[in-house]
């Protein structure tokens, strides 16, 4: 065919001169939070990363965001109305977003969706998670090392496959550190409640716990075990400052790491919408500088480990792995599937509550 | 300068006052929004031009004031007779409760009857909430505002406990939240473009309702009557029981229905932030439409305008949502405060023996 | 169960229930003199962010306490002015200062997100916090419990005994009398409801400055709405104001206790007996013949205009 190079060509122009277009005008990237920036936790650490990459791509990207949007009938407005105003990239950041978001899309083609934790994509939706669970393990084996008493306690909000996925591999890693070490958890039935987070971290201390951490917002947690002389495990952001004495480490989550990929493949036109799970090795997750108390055993231990599942030597969920009630569920020299790990709603051995 | 009573109601007062609040707020939060460093004209037209725009914007407007309004109506009628039914709030979270309970059986069942079955249920159980409240105030005199607030609380508990528990989605993940709702027991849209359902018509259709029960009716009579003193109803000839028992069971079923408009309209599922607080934002809509039909219209209106007009603030001007709800608050006192003006009168200077002027 | 556990018990309700007692006692006052402020959410929540900045700026958590109570009393002050001078409705002004105050807490929060301070340290009184089971529940706590306690004691004493409190509940039952009897309405319900803002301003203060020592926007998470149920459980009778913060106190937090021994109780279930008690309290305090047990203000939510 003779037409094709010229297609090509016009095809190449095109695209050239809607590119250096798009160059004229900075990238309009939004953000729809579920919790206002100040919860200092989930939210906070989402807007951290914005402006991170605000501040990385300078004028060629434009960043805002809408704090506080219910999960709900709200959602969908919001979604739409930062889609109909030329925002080219919609990062919706709670779970709740993900039928919203594909309704939204499916009336702006040209705008480019990315919703997190969620597991449906679209022509124009990607979805994005963390595997927090890989920090978690070796934020356990940080805690099993530092447990006298054997007990770990865990604060925790609902038990949904993320949060169960985290107490699983904080255990696994503890037990790799600690093979007498037991995992007690407490559900709090929120995820913002600083008061009551300190209450079920003093409540697992009165069980016998030496070692806390906890899956919901704010550092309460790392407060109440600073208080009551017990080591703590951050989550989220470096925590080391609420707790300088009992914060041992933290699993911590670096959300700009997706954003400026995301963003980046926006403005080279390569974005395609994926469904990305992103952890060690590409940076989003990792664990906060060590705190002296860690002897160096540990901390030589832990790094080995981190290197052994950045190069894939080694993987969290990997057998033999026995559920609560001595079940043998993952079996040896096999490991859980992503798909497994997304619907994971049973507990390993050594966890009690 | 003091303040002194009318000896009547200022006809003039009750269309200027509201005005004179929307100058008084516009005037405020220029200056707010200046001292923060926004610019105080864009500002305000972004919270109160911008959203009404386009057809879409009007469109949720009305999806936002359906469930108000509905609330609305069945507190009008409680606060015209001083019957303080702070319960809305409880009455609808329940009413979402037994409706989507009520849905999700039918996610099955075809049928022309489904969504009556569902509406009536919602109002049933709004009721059911609401006559608690009754029975405490008709039969053992307990103040209503303080059993209604309790009720609300029990009421959001037992929606967690549901979306928690039993009516969580069991493929869910373990999110609490309920199944989506199936296509069929969802109300009906007007356009597949914009998310209004016909209940914006029962809404409407509702506020005509108690219009003509207020104007056309003796209850409108025996209403103030009841709202001067409860125990004068009774020589005045007419059962204050049985009012207090309508009147309360009235705005149950509206509140029920407002539930309905929400989680069969534009949510379409159980989640646990569901009610948002439009029943506690309805008895605000109530004061600031003086308790008349059309001025909750225009007071819901108004109300669901700043929630939109606060996201838009955030959207266009990056202005944090705190700062939307201070201006929202002082929205609220303006018009709370200048209430006033209807029923007194500001006498600057004191004038010994003069003669009364109106 | 042995000592030590009951102790702990014991302390963690004392402490969960002080923030409670504080906002409960301040509600009380103003509600005993005829004001129904449901705007105590939006206080405690500008009296802890105030508190935090005050104390981390200047180092100093006296300053951040006597902050946080006067940020309340200010707040406070805006309903007041709407609710008393310019009469509108209560319940409707109330709310809207919950919304105007949370809105202002974060505002003014904002660039205090994920600091810390040191918060405040237990001080435990020489012998009586060995007393064994409630020693160190009431003298091995820290300098804002025992403010409460000192609080409720001079709040019992007021409204007991002196001439103020006789003056507070004339206010709050029959304003047109007080006035007749040369009482100054509208001066008491003033001073009653900027004693409910302090007094919600400190237990703002108390959760961002020692239960939880930061700032984290919504950090009362609902304990405003807890405190007016509170009141009325309590009956309007300050020394069941101090027994029903402590009881609502324990029951926030039982289920946790209970998840400790392993038993799995639904915590939203748990978490609406508090409010399912206090409406048997009030059938029960209304039929009781006499009404000798009933101090429930009569203009409660009433709004009142001096005659001329």
């Amino acid at each position: 065919m003779k037409l094709t190079p010229l297609l090509a060509l016009t095809a190449a122009l095109l695209g050239w001169s809607l590119a250096s277009q798009a160059d004229d005008k900075p990238l309009k990237v939004g953000f729809v939070y579920v919790s206002p920036i100040g919860d200092a936790g989930w939210t906070y650490m989402h807007d951290r990363a914005r402006k991170i990459v605000e501040e990385e791509f300078g004028d060629k990207i434009e960043t805002n965001y809408v704090e506080s949007v219910a999960e709900g009938a709200d959602s969908e407005r919001v979604i739409r109305n930062l889609s109909a105003r030329g925002y080219d990239l919609i990062f919706t950041t709670s779970f709740g977003y993900m039928n919203p978001t594909l309704k939204v899309a499916r009336r702006f083609p040209q705008v480019k969706y990315e919703h997190a934790t969620g597991y449906k994509t679209a022509r124009n939706v990607g979805n994005y998670q963390a595997r927090a669970y890989q920090a978690r393990y070796l934020a356990g084996m940080t805690a099993g090392a530092m447990s006298s008493t054997n007990q770990i306690g865990y604060v925790a909000a609902f038990p949904i496959p993320e949060v169960i996925r985290g107490i699983n591999a904080f255990t696994l890693g503890a037990q790799a550190t600690n093979p007498n070490v037991k995992v007690k958890v407490v559900w709090i039935n929120t995820w913002h409640d600083p008061a009551k987070e300190r209450e079920a971290a003093d409540s697992l201390i009165l069980q016998n716990v030496d070692v806390l951490t906890m899956h919901t917002d704010s550092p309460a947690v790392i407060q109440a075990a600073e208080a009551r002389g017990v080591y703590s495990v951050g989550f989220n952001s470096d925590m080391s400052h609420y707790g300088p004495k009992s914060h041992l480490t933290a699993a911590v989550m670096h959300w700009e790491s997706i954003y400026r990929d995301k963003i980046q493949a926006v403005l080279d036109g390569t974005w395609e919408p994926k469904a990305i799970w992103h952890g060690l090795k590409e940076g989003v997750v990792d664990v906060a500088p060590f705190n002296e108390a860690v002897p160096e055993w540990v901390v030589e231990k832990v790094n080995t480990v981190k290197m052994q599942i950045i190069n894939g030597e080694h993987a969290v969920f990997e057998g033999p792995i026995y559920n609560q009630a001595g079940e043998l569920m993952v079996k040896e020299g096999e490991q859980l599937s992503d798909e497994e790990l997304i619907e994971l709603e049973w507990y390993v051995k050594g966890i009690d509550g | 300068m003091r303040i002194e009573k009318r000896l009547q109601p200022s006809q003039t007062m009750v269309y200027l006052s509201p005005i004179l609040a929307l100058v008084l707020t516009v005037f405020a939060g220029g200056l707010l929004f200046a001292a923060l460093g926004h610019p105080p004209l864009e500002s305000l037209a972004i919270f109160f031009i911008e959203p009404l725009r386009d057809t879409y914007g009007w469109s949720e407007l009305a999806v936002k004031v359906t469930p108000l309004l509905l609330c609305a109506t069945g507190l009008t009628l409680c606060f015209k007779a001083k019957i303080w039914n702070i319960g809305a709030e409880g009455q609808f979270v329940f009413a979402a409760l037994i409706g989507g309970a009520v849905s999700l059986q039918l996610t099955e069942v075809q049928g022309f009857w489904v969504l009556p079955v569902i509406l009536l249920s919602g109002a049933l159980a709004g009721m059911a909430w609401a006559g608690i409240a009754a029975l405490l105030l008709t039969h053992f005199n307990t103040n209503e505002i303080l059993t209604t607030i309790m009720l609300n609380y029990i009421a959001v508990n037992l929606l967690l406990w549901g979306v928690h528990g039993p009516l969580k989605d069991p493929a869910g993940f373990n999110f609490p939240e309920s199944a989506l709702f199936a296509e069929h027991t969802l109300l009906p849209l007007l356009s597949f473009d914009y998310r209004v359902t016909v209940a914006l018509f029962i809404a409407l259709f509702m506020v005509v309702v108690i219009w003509v029960l207020l104007a056309r009716s003796l209850l409108g009579f025996q209403l103030r009557v009841l709202g001067e003193n409860r125990n004068a109803a009774r020589f005045a000839g007419f059962n204050s029981r049985a009012i207090i028992w309508f009147l309360l069971l009235f705005s149950g079923a509206m509140a029920g229905l407002a539930a309905i408009s929400e989680t069969n309209g534009p949510v379409g599922q159980l989640i646990p932030t569901l009610s948002l607080g439009y029943g506690y934002a309805a008895i605000i809509v109530v004061f600031m439409g003086r308790m008349h039909p059309l001025g909750i219209v225009l007071a819901s209106m108004l109300l669901g305008l700043t929630y939109l007009g606060g996201e838009m603030a955030q959207i266009d001007l990056g202005l944090p949502k705190s700062i939307t709800g201070l201006f929202q608050g002082m929205l609220l006192f303006f018009l709370l405060g200048c209430d006033l003006l209807i029923h007194y009168r500001l006498v600057l200077k004191e004038r010994a023996f003069g003669v009364a002027t109106t | 169960m042995d000592l030590a556990l009951l102790e702990n018990i014991l302390f963690a309700t004392v402490r969960t229930g002080t923030p409670l007692l504080l906002v409960a006692l301040g509600a009380m006052i103003s509600e005993r003199s005829g004001v129904l402020n449901l705007g105590q959410e939006g206080m405690i929540l500008v009296g802890a962010a105030c508190a935090f900045i005050a104390a981390y700026s200047a180092d100093s958590l006296m300053l951040g306490v006597v902050i946080g109570a006067l940020a309340g009393a200010l707040v406070s002050l805006i309903f007041a002015f709407v609710a008393l001078t310019l009469i509108s409705n209560q319940v409707a002004t109330g709310l809207a200062l919950t919304i105007f105050g949370t809105g202002l807490s974060a505002f003014l929060g904002a660039e205090y997100v994920g600091q810390s301070i040191e918060g405040m340290t237990r001080v435990e009184l020489p012998l009586l916090h060995k007393i064994p089971l409630i020693g160190p529940a009431l003298f091995g706590q820290d300098l804002m419990v025992y403010l409460g306690l000192t609080l409720f004691a001079l709040v019992f004493w007021t409204m007991r005994s002196t001439r103020l409190g006789l003056i507070i509940r004339a206010v709050g039952e029959n304003p047109q009398v007080a006035h007749a009897l040369g009482y100054k309405v509208l001066l008491v319900r003033y001073a009653a409801v900027l004693f409910g803002g302090a007094m919600a301003g400190l237990a703002g203060a108390y959760l961002s400055l020692s239960y939880t020592p930061m700032w984290a926007e919504g950090i009362s998470a609902g304990r405003g709405w807890i405190a007016l149920a509170l009141v009325v459980f309590a009956s309007w009778r300050t020394e069941r104001i101090l027994m029903g913060a402590w009881l609502f106190g324990f029951a926030s937090i039982l289920h946790l206790l209970l998840q400790g021994f392993g038993y799995d109780v639904p915590s939203n279930l748990l978490a609406m007996l508090p409010y399912a008690v206090t409406i048997v309290v009030l059938v029960f305090m209304m039929s009781r013949k006499g009404a000798k047990g009933l101090f429930a203000p009569r203009s409660l939510g009433q709004p009142y205009h001096p005659p001329q």
